[in-house]
């Protein structure tokens, strides 16, 4: 695994192939949209009856996330729950704790999970680091912002992977969650957002960087 | 003449001077039996027959109510039907109202329909299957003694027969003594068909109609060359125009639509005597299809240029000539393609045969020589298929509360699911209520729940949902096009990842014109008229049928002649060069070619196993040179090869065909190939796990790809035994993967691998090189080509290494 590394107001960050921001000297990790409950939220409203596994799948690959890396904190920058009243099941619920215990773990809100859910951890609006600001959705004329929200993806080679977006005001995450989909880069949401000479740093087996002008 | 016909049914037919055929009278003289299979050639009065037992029971009795079902696979057919019943009811002045209803027919007509149902309702299986979710079918069938199955053929081929054979099963418990008729065209085994048709346990009986003479059918000479690869027939148009000239009227076929498109607009081109020539196939806006078949029943129209759609059904009276352009890939649908020039009865058809490249110059030889041995071909299928289960207990569900030993018992009267075990069936039940994951997750939040020993809708106001999706028929997703301005007209659908790739100025053809791309709006492409450019070409997958197992036989056989008096010299001279510079294929031994081309190792591997199977081997052959670090980058497949390229050659190609060692490779392979997700995709929105259709919004095609992809990841990492799982396994085998026809290309080889190391690309491999629809391999080699390329655009953004930004 290969991550991209990045200076971001002056601080080392690294984009990991696996759609995480680590900040290596604060030992924080970071994710962002991890829409956990989305099937089971489709099922109570009448909808197909999907696979529910998806919550399981996300925090087998966040739980790699911390078993690699050992983070002091963990911040999930919002849409962590699809909706108010997603429940996770009693593995899941013990999984997440299990991974808590012992760190320090930040919720941010999201339009999804506007609320605190019954999780413990640290709930905030938003959450500042030094010269970064965590928040779940991007605003324009910010810097130092990391934020996620859009599930940003781009197209290489012939293959769609979700992205980070970097640029010098901040940093759109992807999407960790396993049922979410995502905006292609080019639309003009994310363009308008992201400053000359961002980048694009696609995940997947390697982090890879590509100019976002480039895509 | 015809002493078994009452009398305004024998004055009829002696007004005309007519006499009933020998076959409309024995279908007549068996009226009672319980399933009959009629098999005729087109023209041969098939559909009358199948009417006259019914037309004659209702005059005779004053039935009130609906009486004969008329089920066939196309909306068109029923149109059709109608207005040529709906003549000698008339001329007789019979009391019979006949009436069609289908996807296309008005809401409020439907509504009266269902209030006041027609003696005789025509329609199709999935407006048979909408008719019996509505809690009153009981009382719309109440009185359906017959039920006419038209085209049976081609619906047992798919899933759609799977659906309707369910149907009459439900249709023969609400009424036991209902008859069925079958009418077929000429199939390799009829006795199949018949018992397909027959409740289980019935004996059916099977009625032969005389087949007529022999078609009239060569190939069609002309003064170019084909190309060497690609489709289209272009080259052929000026021949082709000649035929149309020398003809009342010519049905020219094609096997994709996008190629019945290009060819459309080339042949106006050169149709410089301005024939009136048009165009027809399942693309096409419904309106832009009636005008055709208008002008068609009129004989206003010198050619039409078609596709599927036209193969079955619509008598077209005048048709003269059928050309077929490209390969037929099966003698059995060439022969009933033939048989729609069978404009009078006992007349010989004509057809010509037009190769699209120099490959199938071959491929239609080969099929002549079997259409003239009377030599069909055809795959018995299996049994009915589970996703289609699925769906029908979802309908049952939506018409009323049932006990599951009920509906276990009325599901197995269907032929197809006669074999269907307790335990099979309980899956099913158990997925459409819960989900069937191994996690009971959604016991909250079942679909079905049982009450009082009976099992029904959690919410009452799914239903309508659930019929939204009713059907068996999964397309590529479609968009509409239509002009811009208000009310601009709809002229019909291309794909949606064809649309996606559009930009605003970008012009494609439809119906035969250019039009340019203006914008998407709500889900419709808005298009203007633009003549002046060059277009691109609006993409239709289509179906692309493989090469028969008994066509690609007869090809083998064919290359092993010394020479080849048949075929054009520009062919003979190809297979004699190839004899010269490398070797032909041969019967009983596998040829593998290794060469360089371009910077990259070539593999051309002639394994002679149709379409589907030899993208598989191509699958399971790159996934071997992966594991053996030979960074293949991707594979195109056809018929009759597989062309591998990649950064290094392989060292030895013949051992990468150990049987036991691709078995192996197969079953770990199969969890996760895109071919695999592409069929689930469409088992998923059969058995309901996925919706098309939403009540008042319609989710993108791109959305429902993306998480079906996803979702068919998930299942095979933590339920990979899910029914829908074992349902996409099942399929893919028989479908898609084939890894039947690799097993018996392995057999029919055994081992006798040529493996020949050349200098450059052979005659035979060079079409490859052509082909279209080349398949990346996702590996070690592209992850070092998609690293070049990140890399490449970093330094020429001025970002040498990856670095910091800010």
């Amino acid at each position: 695994m290969s991550d991209h590394p990045l200076t971001f107001f002056g601080a080392a960050l690294a984009a990991r192939p696996s759609g995480a921001l680590w900040w290596a000297s604060e030992r924080l990790l970071a994710v962002s949209d991890l829409h956990l409950g989305k099937s089971e939220r489709m099922a109570r409203r009448g909808g197909p009856l999907l696979p529910p596994y998806e919550g399981t799948d996300t925090l087998l690959r966040l739980d790699s996330e911390i078993a690699a890396l050992a983070p002091r904190t963990v911040i999930c920058l919002g849409d962590s729950f699809d909706d108010a009243e997603a429940r996770l099941s009693e593995d899941e619920a013990l999984w997440l704790a299990r991974l808590m215990a012992g760190r320090r773990w930040i919720w941010i809100a999201g339009n999804h999970d506007p609320a605190p859910m019954e999780t413990g951890g640290e709930h905030h609006a938003e959450w500042r680091a030094g010269a970064l600001t965590f928040r779940h959705e991007p605003i324009a004329g910010a810097t130092g912002e990391v934020a996620g929200h859009y599930h940003p993806k781009a197209r290489l080679a012939g293959r769609s992977r979700p992205c980070f977006l970097v640029d010098a005001a901040r940093i759109v995450m992807p999407a960790f969650g396993t049922y979410t989909g995502g905006l292609s880069c080019t639309a003009p949401d994310l363009r308008a957002l992201m400053g000359d000479g961002a980048l694009a740093v696609l995940t997947g087996p390697q982090a890879l960087a590509v100019p976002l002008a480039a895509l | 003449m015809a002493p078994d016909l009452p009398a305004p049914f024998c004055d009829w037919f002696a007004a005309r001077d007519w006499a009933p055929h020998a076959h409309q009278l024995a279908l007549l003289d068996r009226a009672d039996h319980p399933a009959t299979l009629l098999v005729a050639p087109t023209g041969g009065g098939k559909t009358l027959a199948g009417f006259l037992p019914s037309l004659i029971e209702i005059a005779q009795n004053r039935h009130e109510g609906l009486h004969t079902l008329y089920i066939s696979p196309l909306k068109a057919l029923a149109a059709d039907i109608r207005r040529n019943l709906t003549r000698p009811i008339d001329e007789m002045g019979l009391p019979i109202r006949v009436e069609d209803r289908s996807g296309d027919t008005r809401a409020t007509a439907k509504r009266r329909q269902r209030a006041d149902p027609p003696q005789i309702l025509l329609t199709t299986p999935e407006s048979l299957a909408l008719l019996l979710s509505y809690p009153d079918a009981p009382r719309i069938f109440a009185g359906l003694s017959r039920v006419i199955v038209d085209e049976i053929h081609a619906l047992a081929e798919s899933k759609r027969g799977d659906q309707l054979m369910l149907c009459l099963a439900r249709l023969q418990r609400l009424r036991p003594e209902l008859r069925r008729v079958g009418l077929s065209a000429t199939v390799e085994d009829p006795q199949a068909i018949a018992r397909f048709l027959a409740p289980t346990g019935a004996a059916p009986d099977l009625i032969h109609a005389d087949p007529g003479p022999d078609p009239d059918i060569a190939m069609l000479a002309t003064e170019d060359p084909p190309p060497w690869a690609g489709g289209g027939g272009r080259y052929a148009i000026p021949a082709i125009l000649d035929q149309v000239r020398r003809h009342r009227t010519t049905l020219i076929f094609h096997n994709t639509r996008a190629q019945a498109e290009i060819f459309f607009r080339d042949l106006w081109l050169a149709n410089d005597d301005g024939l009136p020539i048009g165009i027809h196939h399942g693309s096409l806006a419904r309106t832009q299809r009636e005008k055709v078949e208008a002008a068609m029943a009129e004989g206003a129209l010198r050619a039409v240029v078609c596709t599927g759609s036209l193969d079955l059904g619509i008598d077209w009276g005048d048709v003269d000539l059928v050309i077929q352009v490209g390969a037929p890939k099966n003698v059995k649908r060439l022969v009933q393609r033939i048989g729609r020039a069978n404009h009078r009865y006992n007349a010989p058809s004509k057809a010509l045969l037009v190769p699209a490249n120099r490959f199938e110059v071959v491929e239609c030889r080969a099929a002549l020589e079997a259409v003239r041995a009377h030599d069909l071909d055809g795959d018995p299928r299996g049994p009915g298929p589970r996703d289609v289960l699925c769906q029908h207990i979802l309908m049952a569900a939506c018409s009323a509360p049932f006990a599951a030993d009920d509906l276990f018992a009325e599901v197995t009267q269907a032929a197809p699911y006669a074999t269907l075990s307790r335990a099979g069936f309980d899956a099913c039940l158990d997925f459409v209520a819960t989900g069937g994951y191994a996690l009971r997750a959604y016991d909250r939040w079942q679909r079905l729940m049982q009450r009082d020993g009976l099992w029904q809708l959690r919410d009452p106001r799914a239903a309508q949902r659930i019929r939204m999706n009713l059907g068996t028929i999964v397309d590529s997703e479609l968009v509409k096009v239509r002009l811009r301005g208000r009310g601009g007209a709809a002229l019909g659908e291309i794909e949606e990842a064809f649309a996606a790739t559009l930009s605003p100025g970008d012009t494609f053809l439809i119906g035969g014109e250019i039009v340019r791309y203006e914008g998407l709006r709500e889900m419709t492409v808005e298009v203007s008229r633009d003549r002046g450019r060059e277009p691109k070409i609006a993409v239709f997958s289509g179906t692309k049928f493989a090469t028969s197992t008994q066509l690609s036989a007869r090809i083998l056989a064919m290359f092993g002649r010394p020479d080849w008096p048949d075929l054009p010299a520009h062919t003979r001279d190809w297979l004699a060069t190839q004899r010269r510079l490398s070797r032909l294929p041969e019967p009983g031994r596998l040829l593998v070619e290794s060469f360089p081309h371009e910077g990259r190792e070539h593999l051309c591997i002639y394994g002679f196993a149709g379409r589907n199977a030899m993208q598989t081997l191509g699958l399971l052959l790159t996934r071997r040179m992966e594991e053996e670090g030979l960074a293949p980058l991707g594979f195109v497949s056809t018929d009759y090869a597989v062309l591998i390229w990649g950064l290094d050659p392989a060292p030895d190609p013949a051992a990468l065909f150990d049987p036991a060692r691709l078995r192996d490779g197969f079953e770990t392979w199969l969890a996760g190939n895109a071919v695999m997700k592409r069929t689930f995709r469409s088992v998923a929105q059969i058995a309901g796990l996925i919706e098309r259709n939403l009540p008042g919004l319609r989710k993108t095609g791109r959305q429902a790809t993306f998480s079906t992809d996803i979702l068919y990841d998930t299942l095979a990492r933590h339920d990979p035994d899910h029914l829908l799982m074992q349902i996409t396994r099942e399929e893919a085998m028989r479908g898609l993967v084939d890894f039947g026809r690799i097993e018996e290309m392995l057999a029919r080889t055994g081992g006798r691998i040529d493996s020949l190391r050349l200098a450059r690309v052979t005659p035979l491999a060079a079409p490859l090189l052509l082909e279209a629809g080349r398949i990346p391999v996702e590996g070690l080699g592209r992850e070092r080509l998609a690293a070049q390329e990140a890399a490449a655009l970093m330094a020429a953004a001025g970002l040498a290494a990856p670095a910091a930004t800010a």
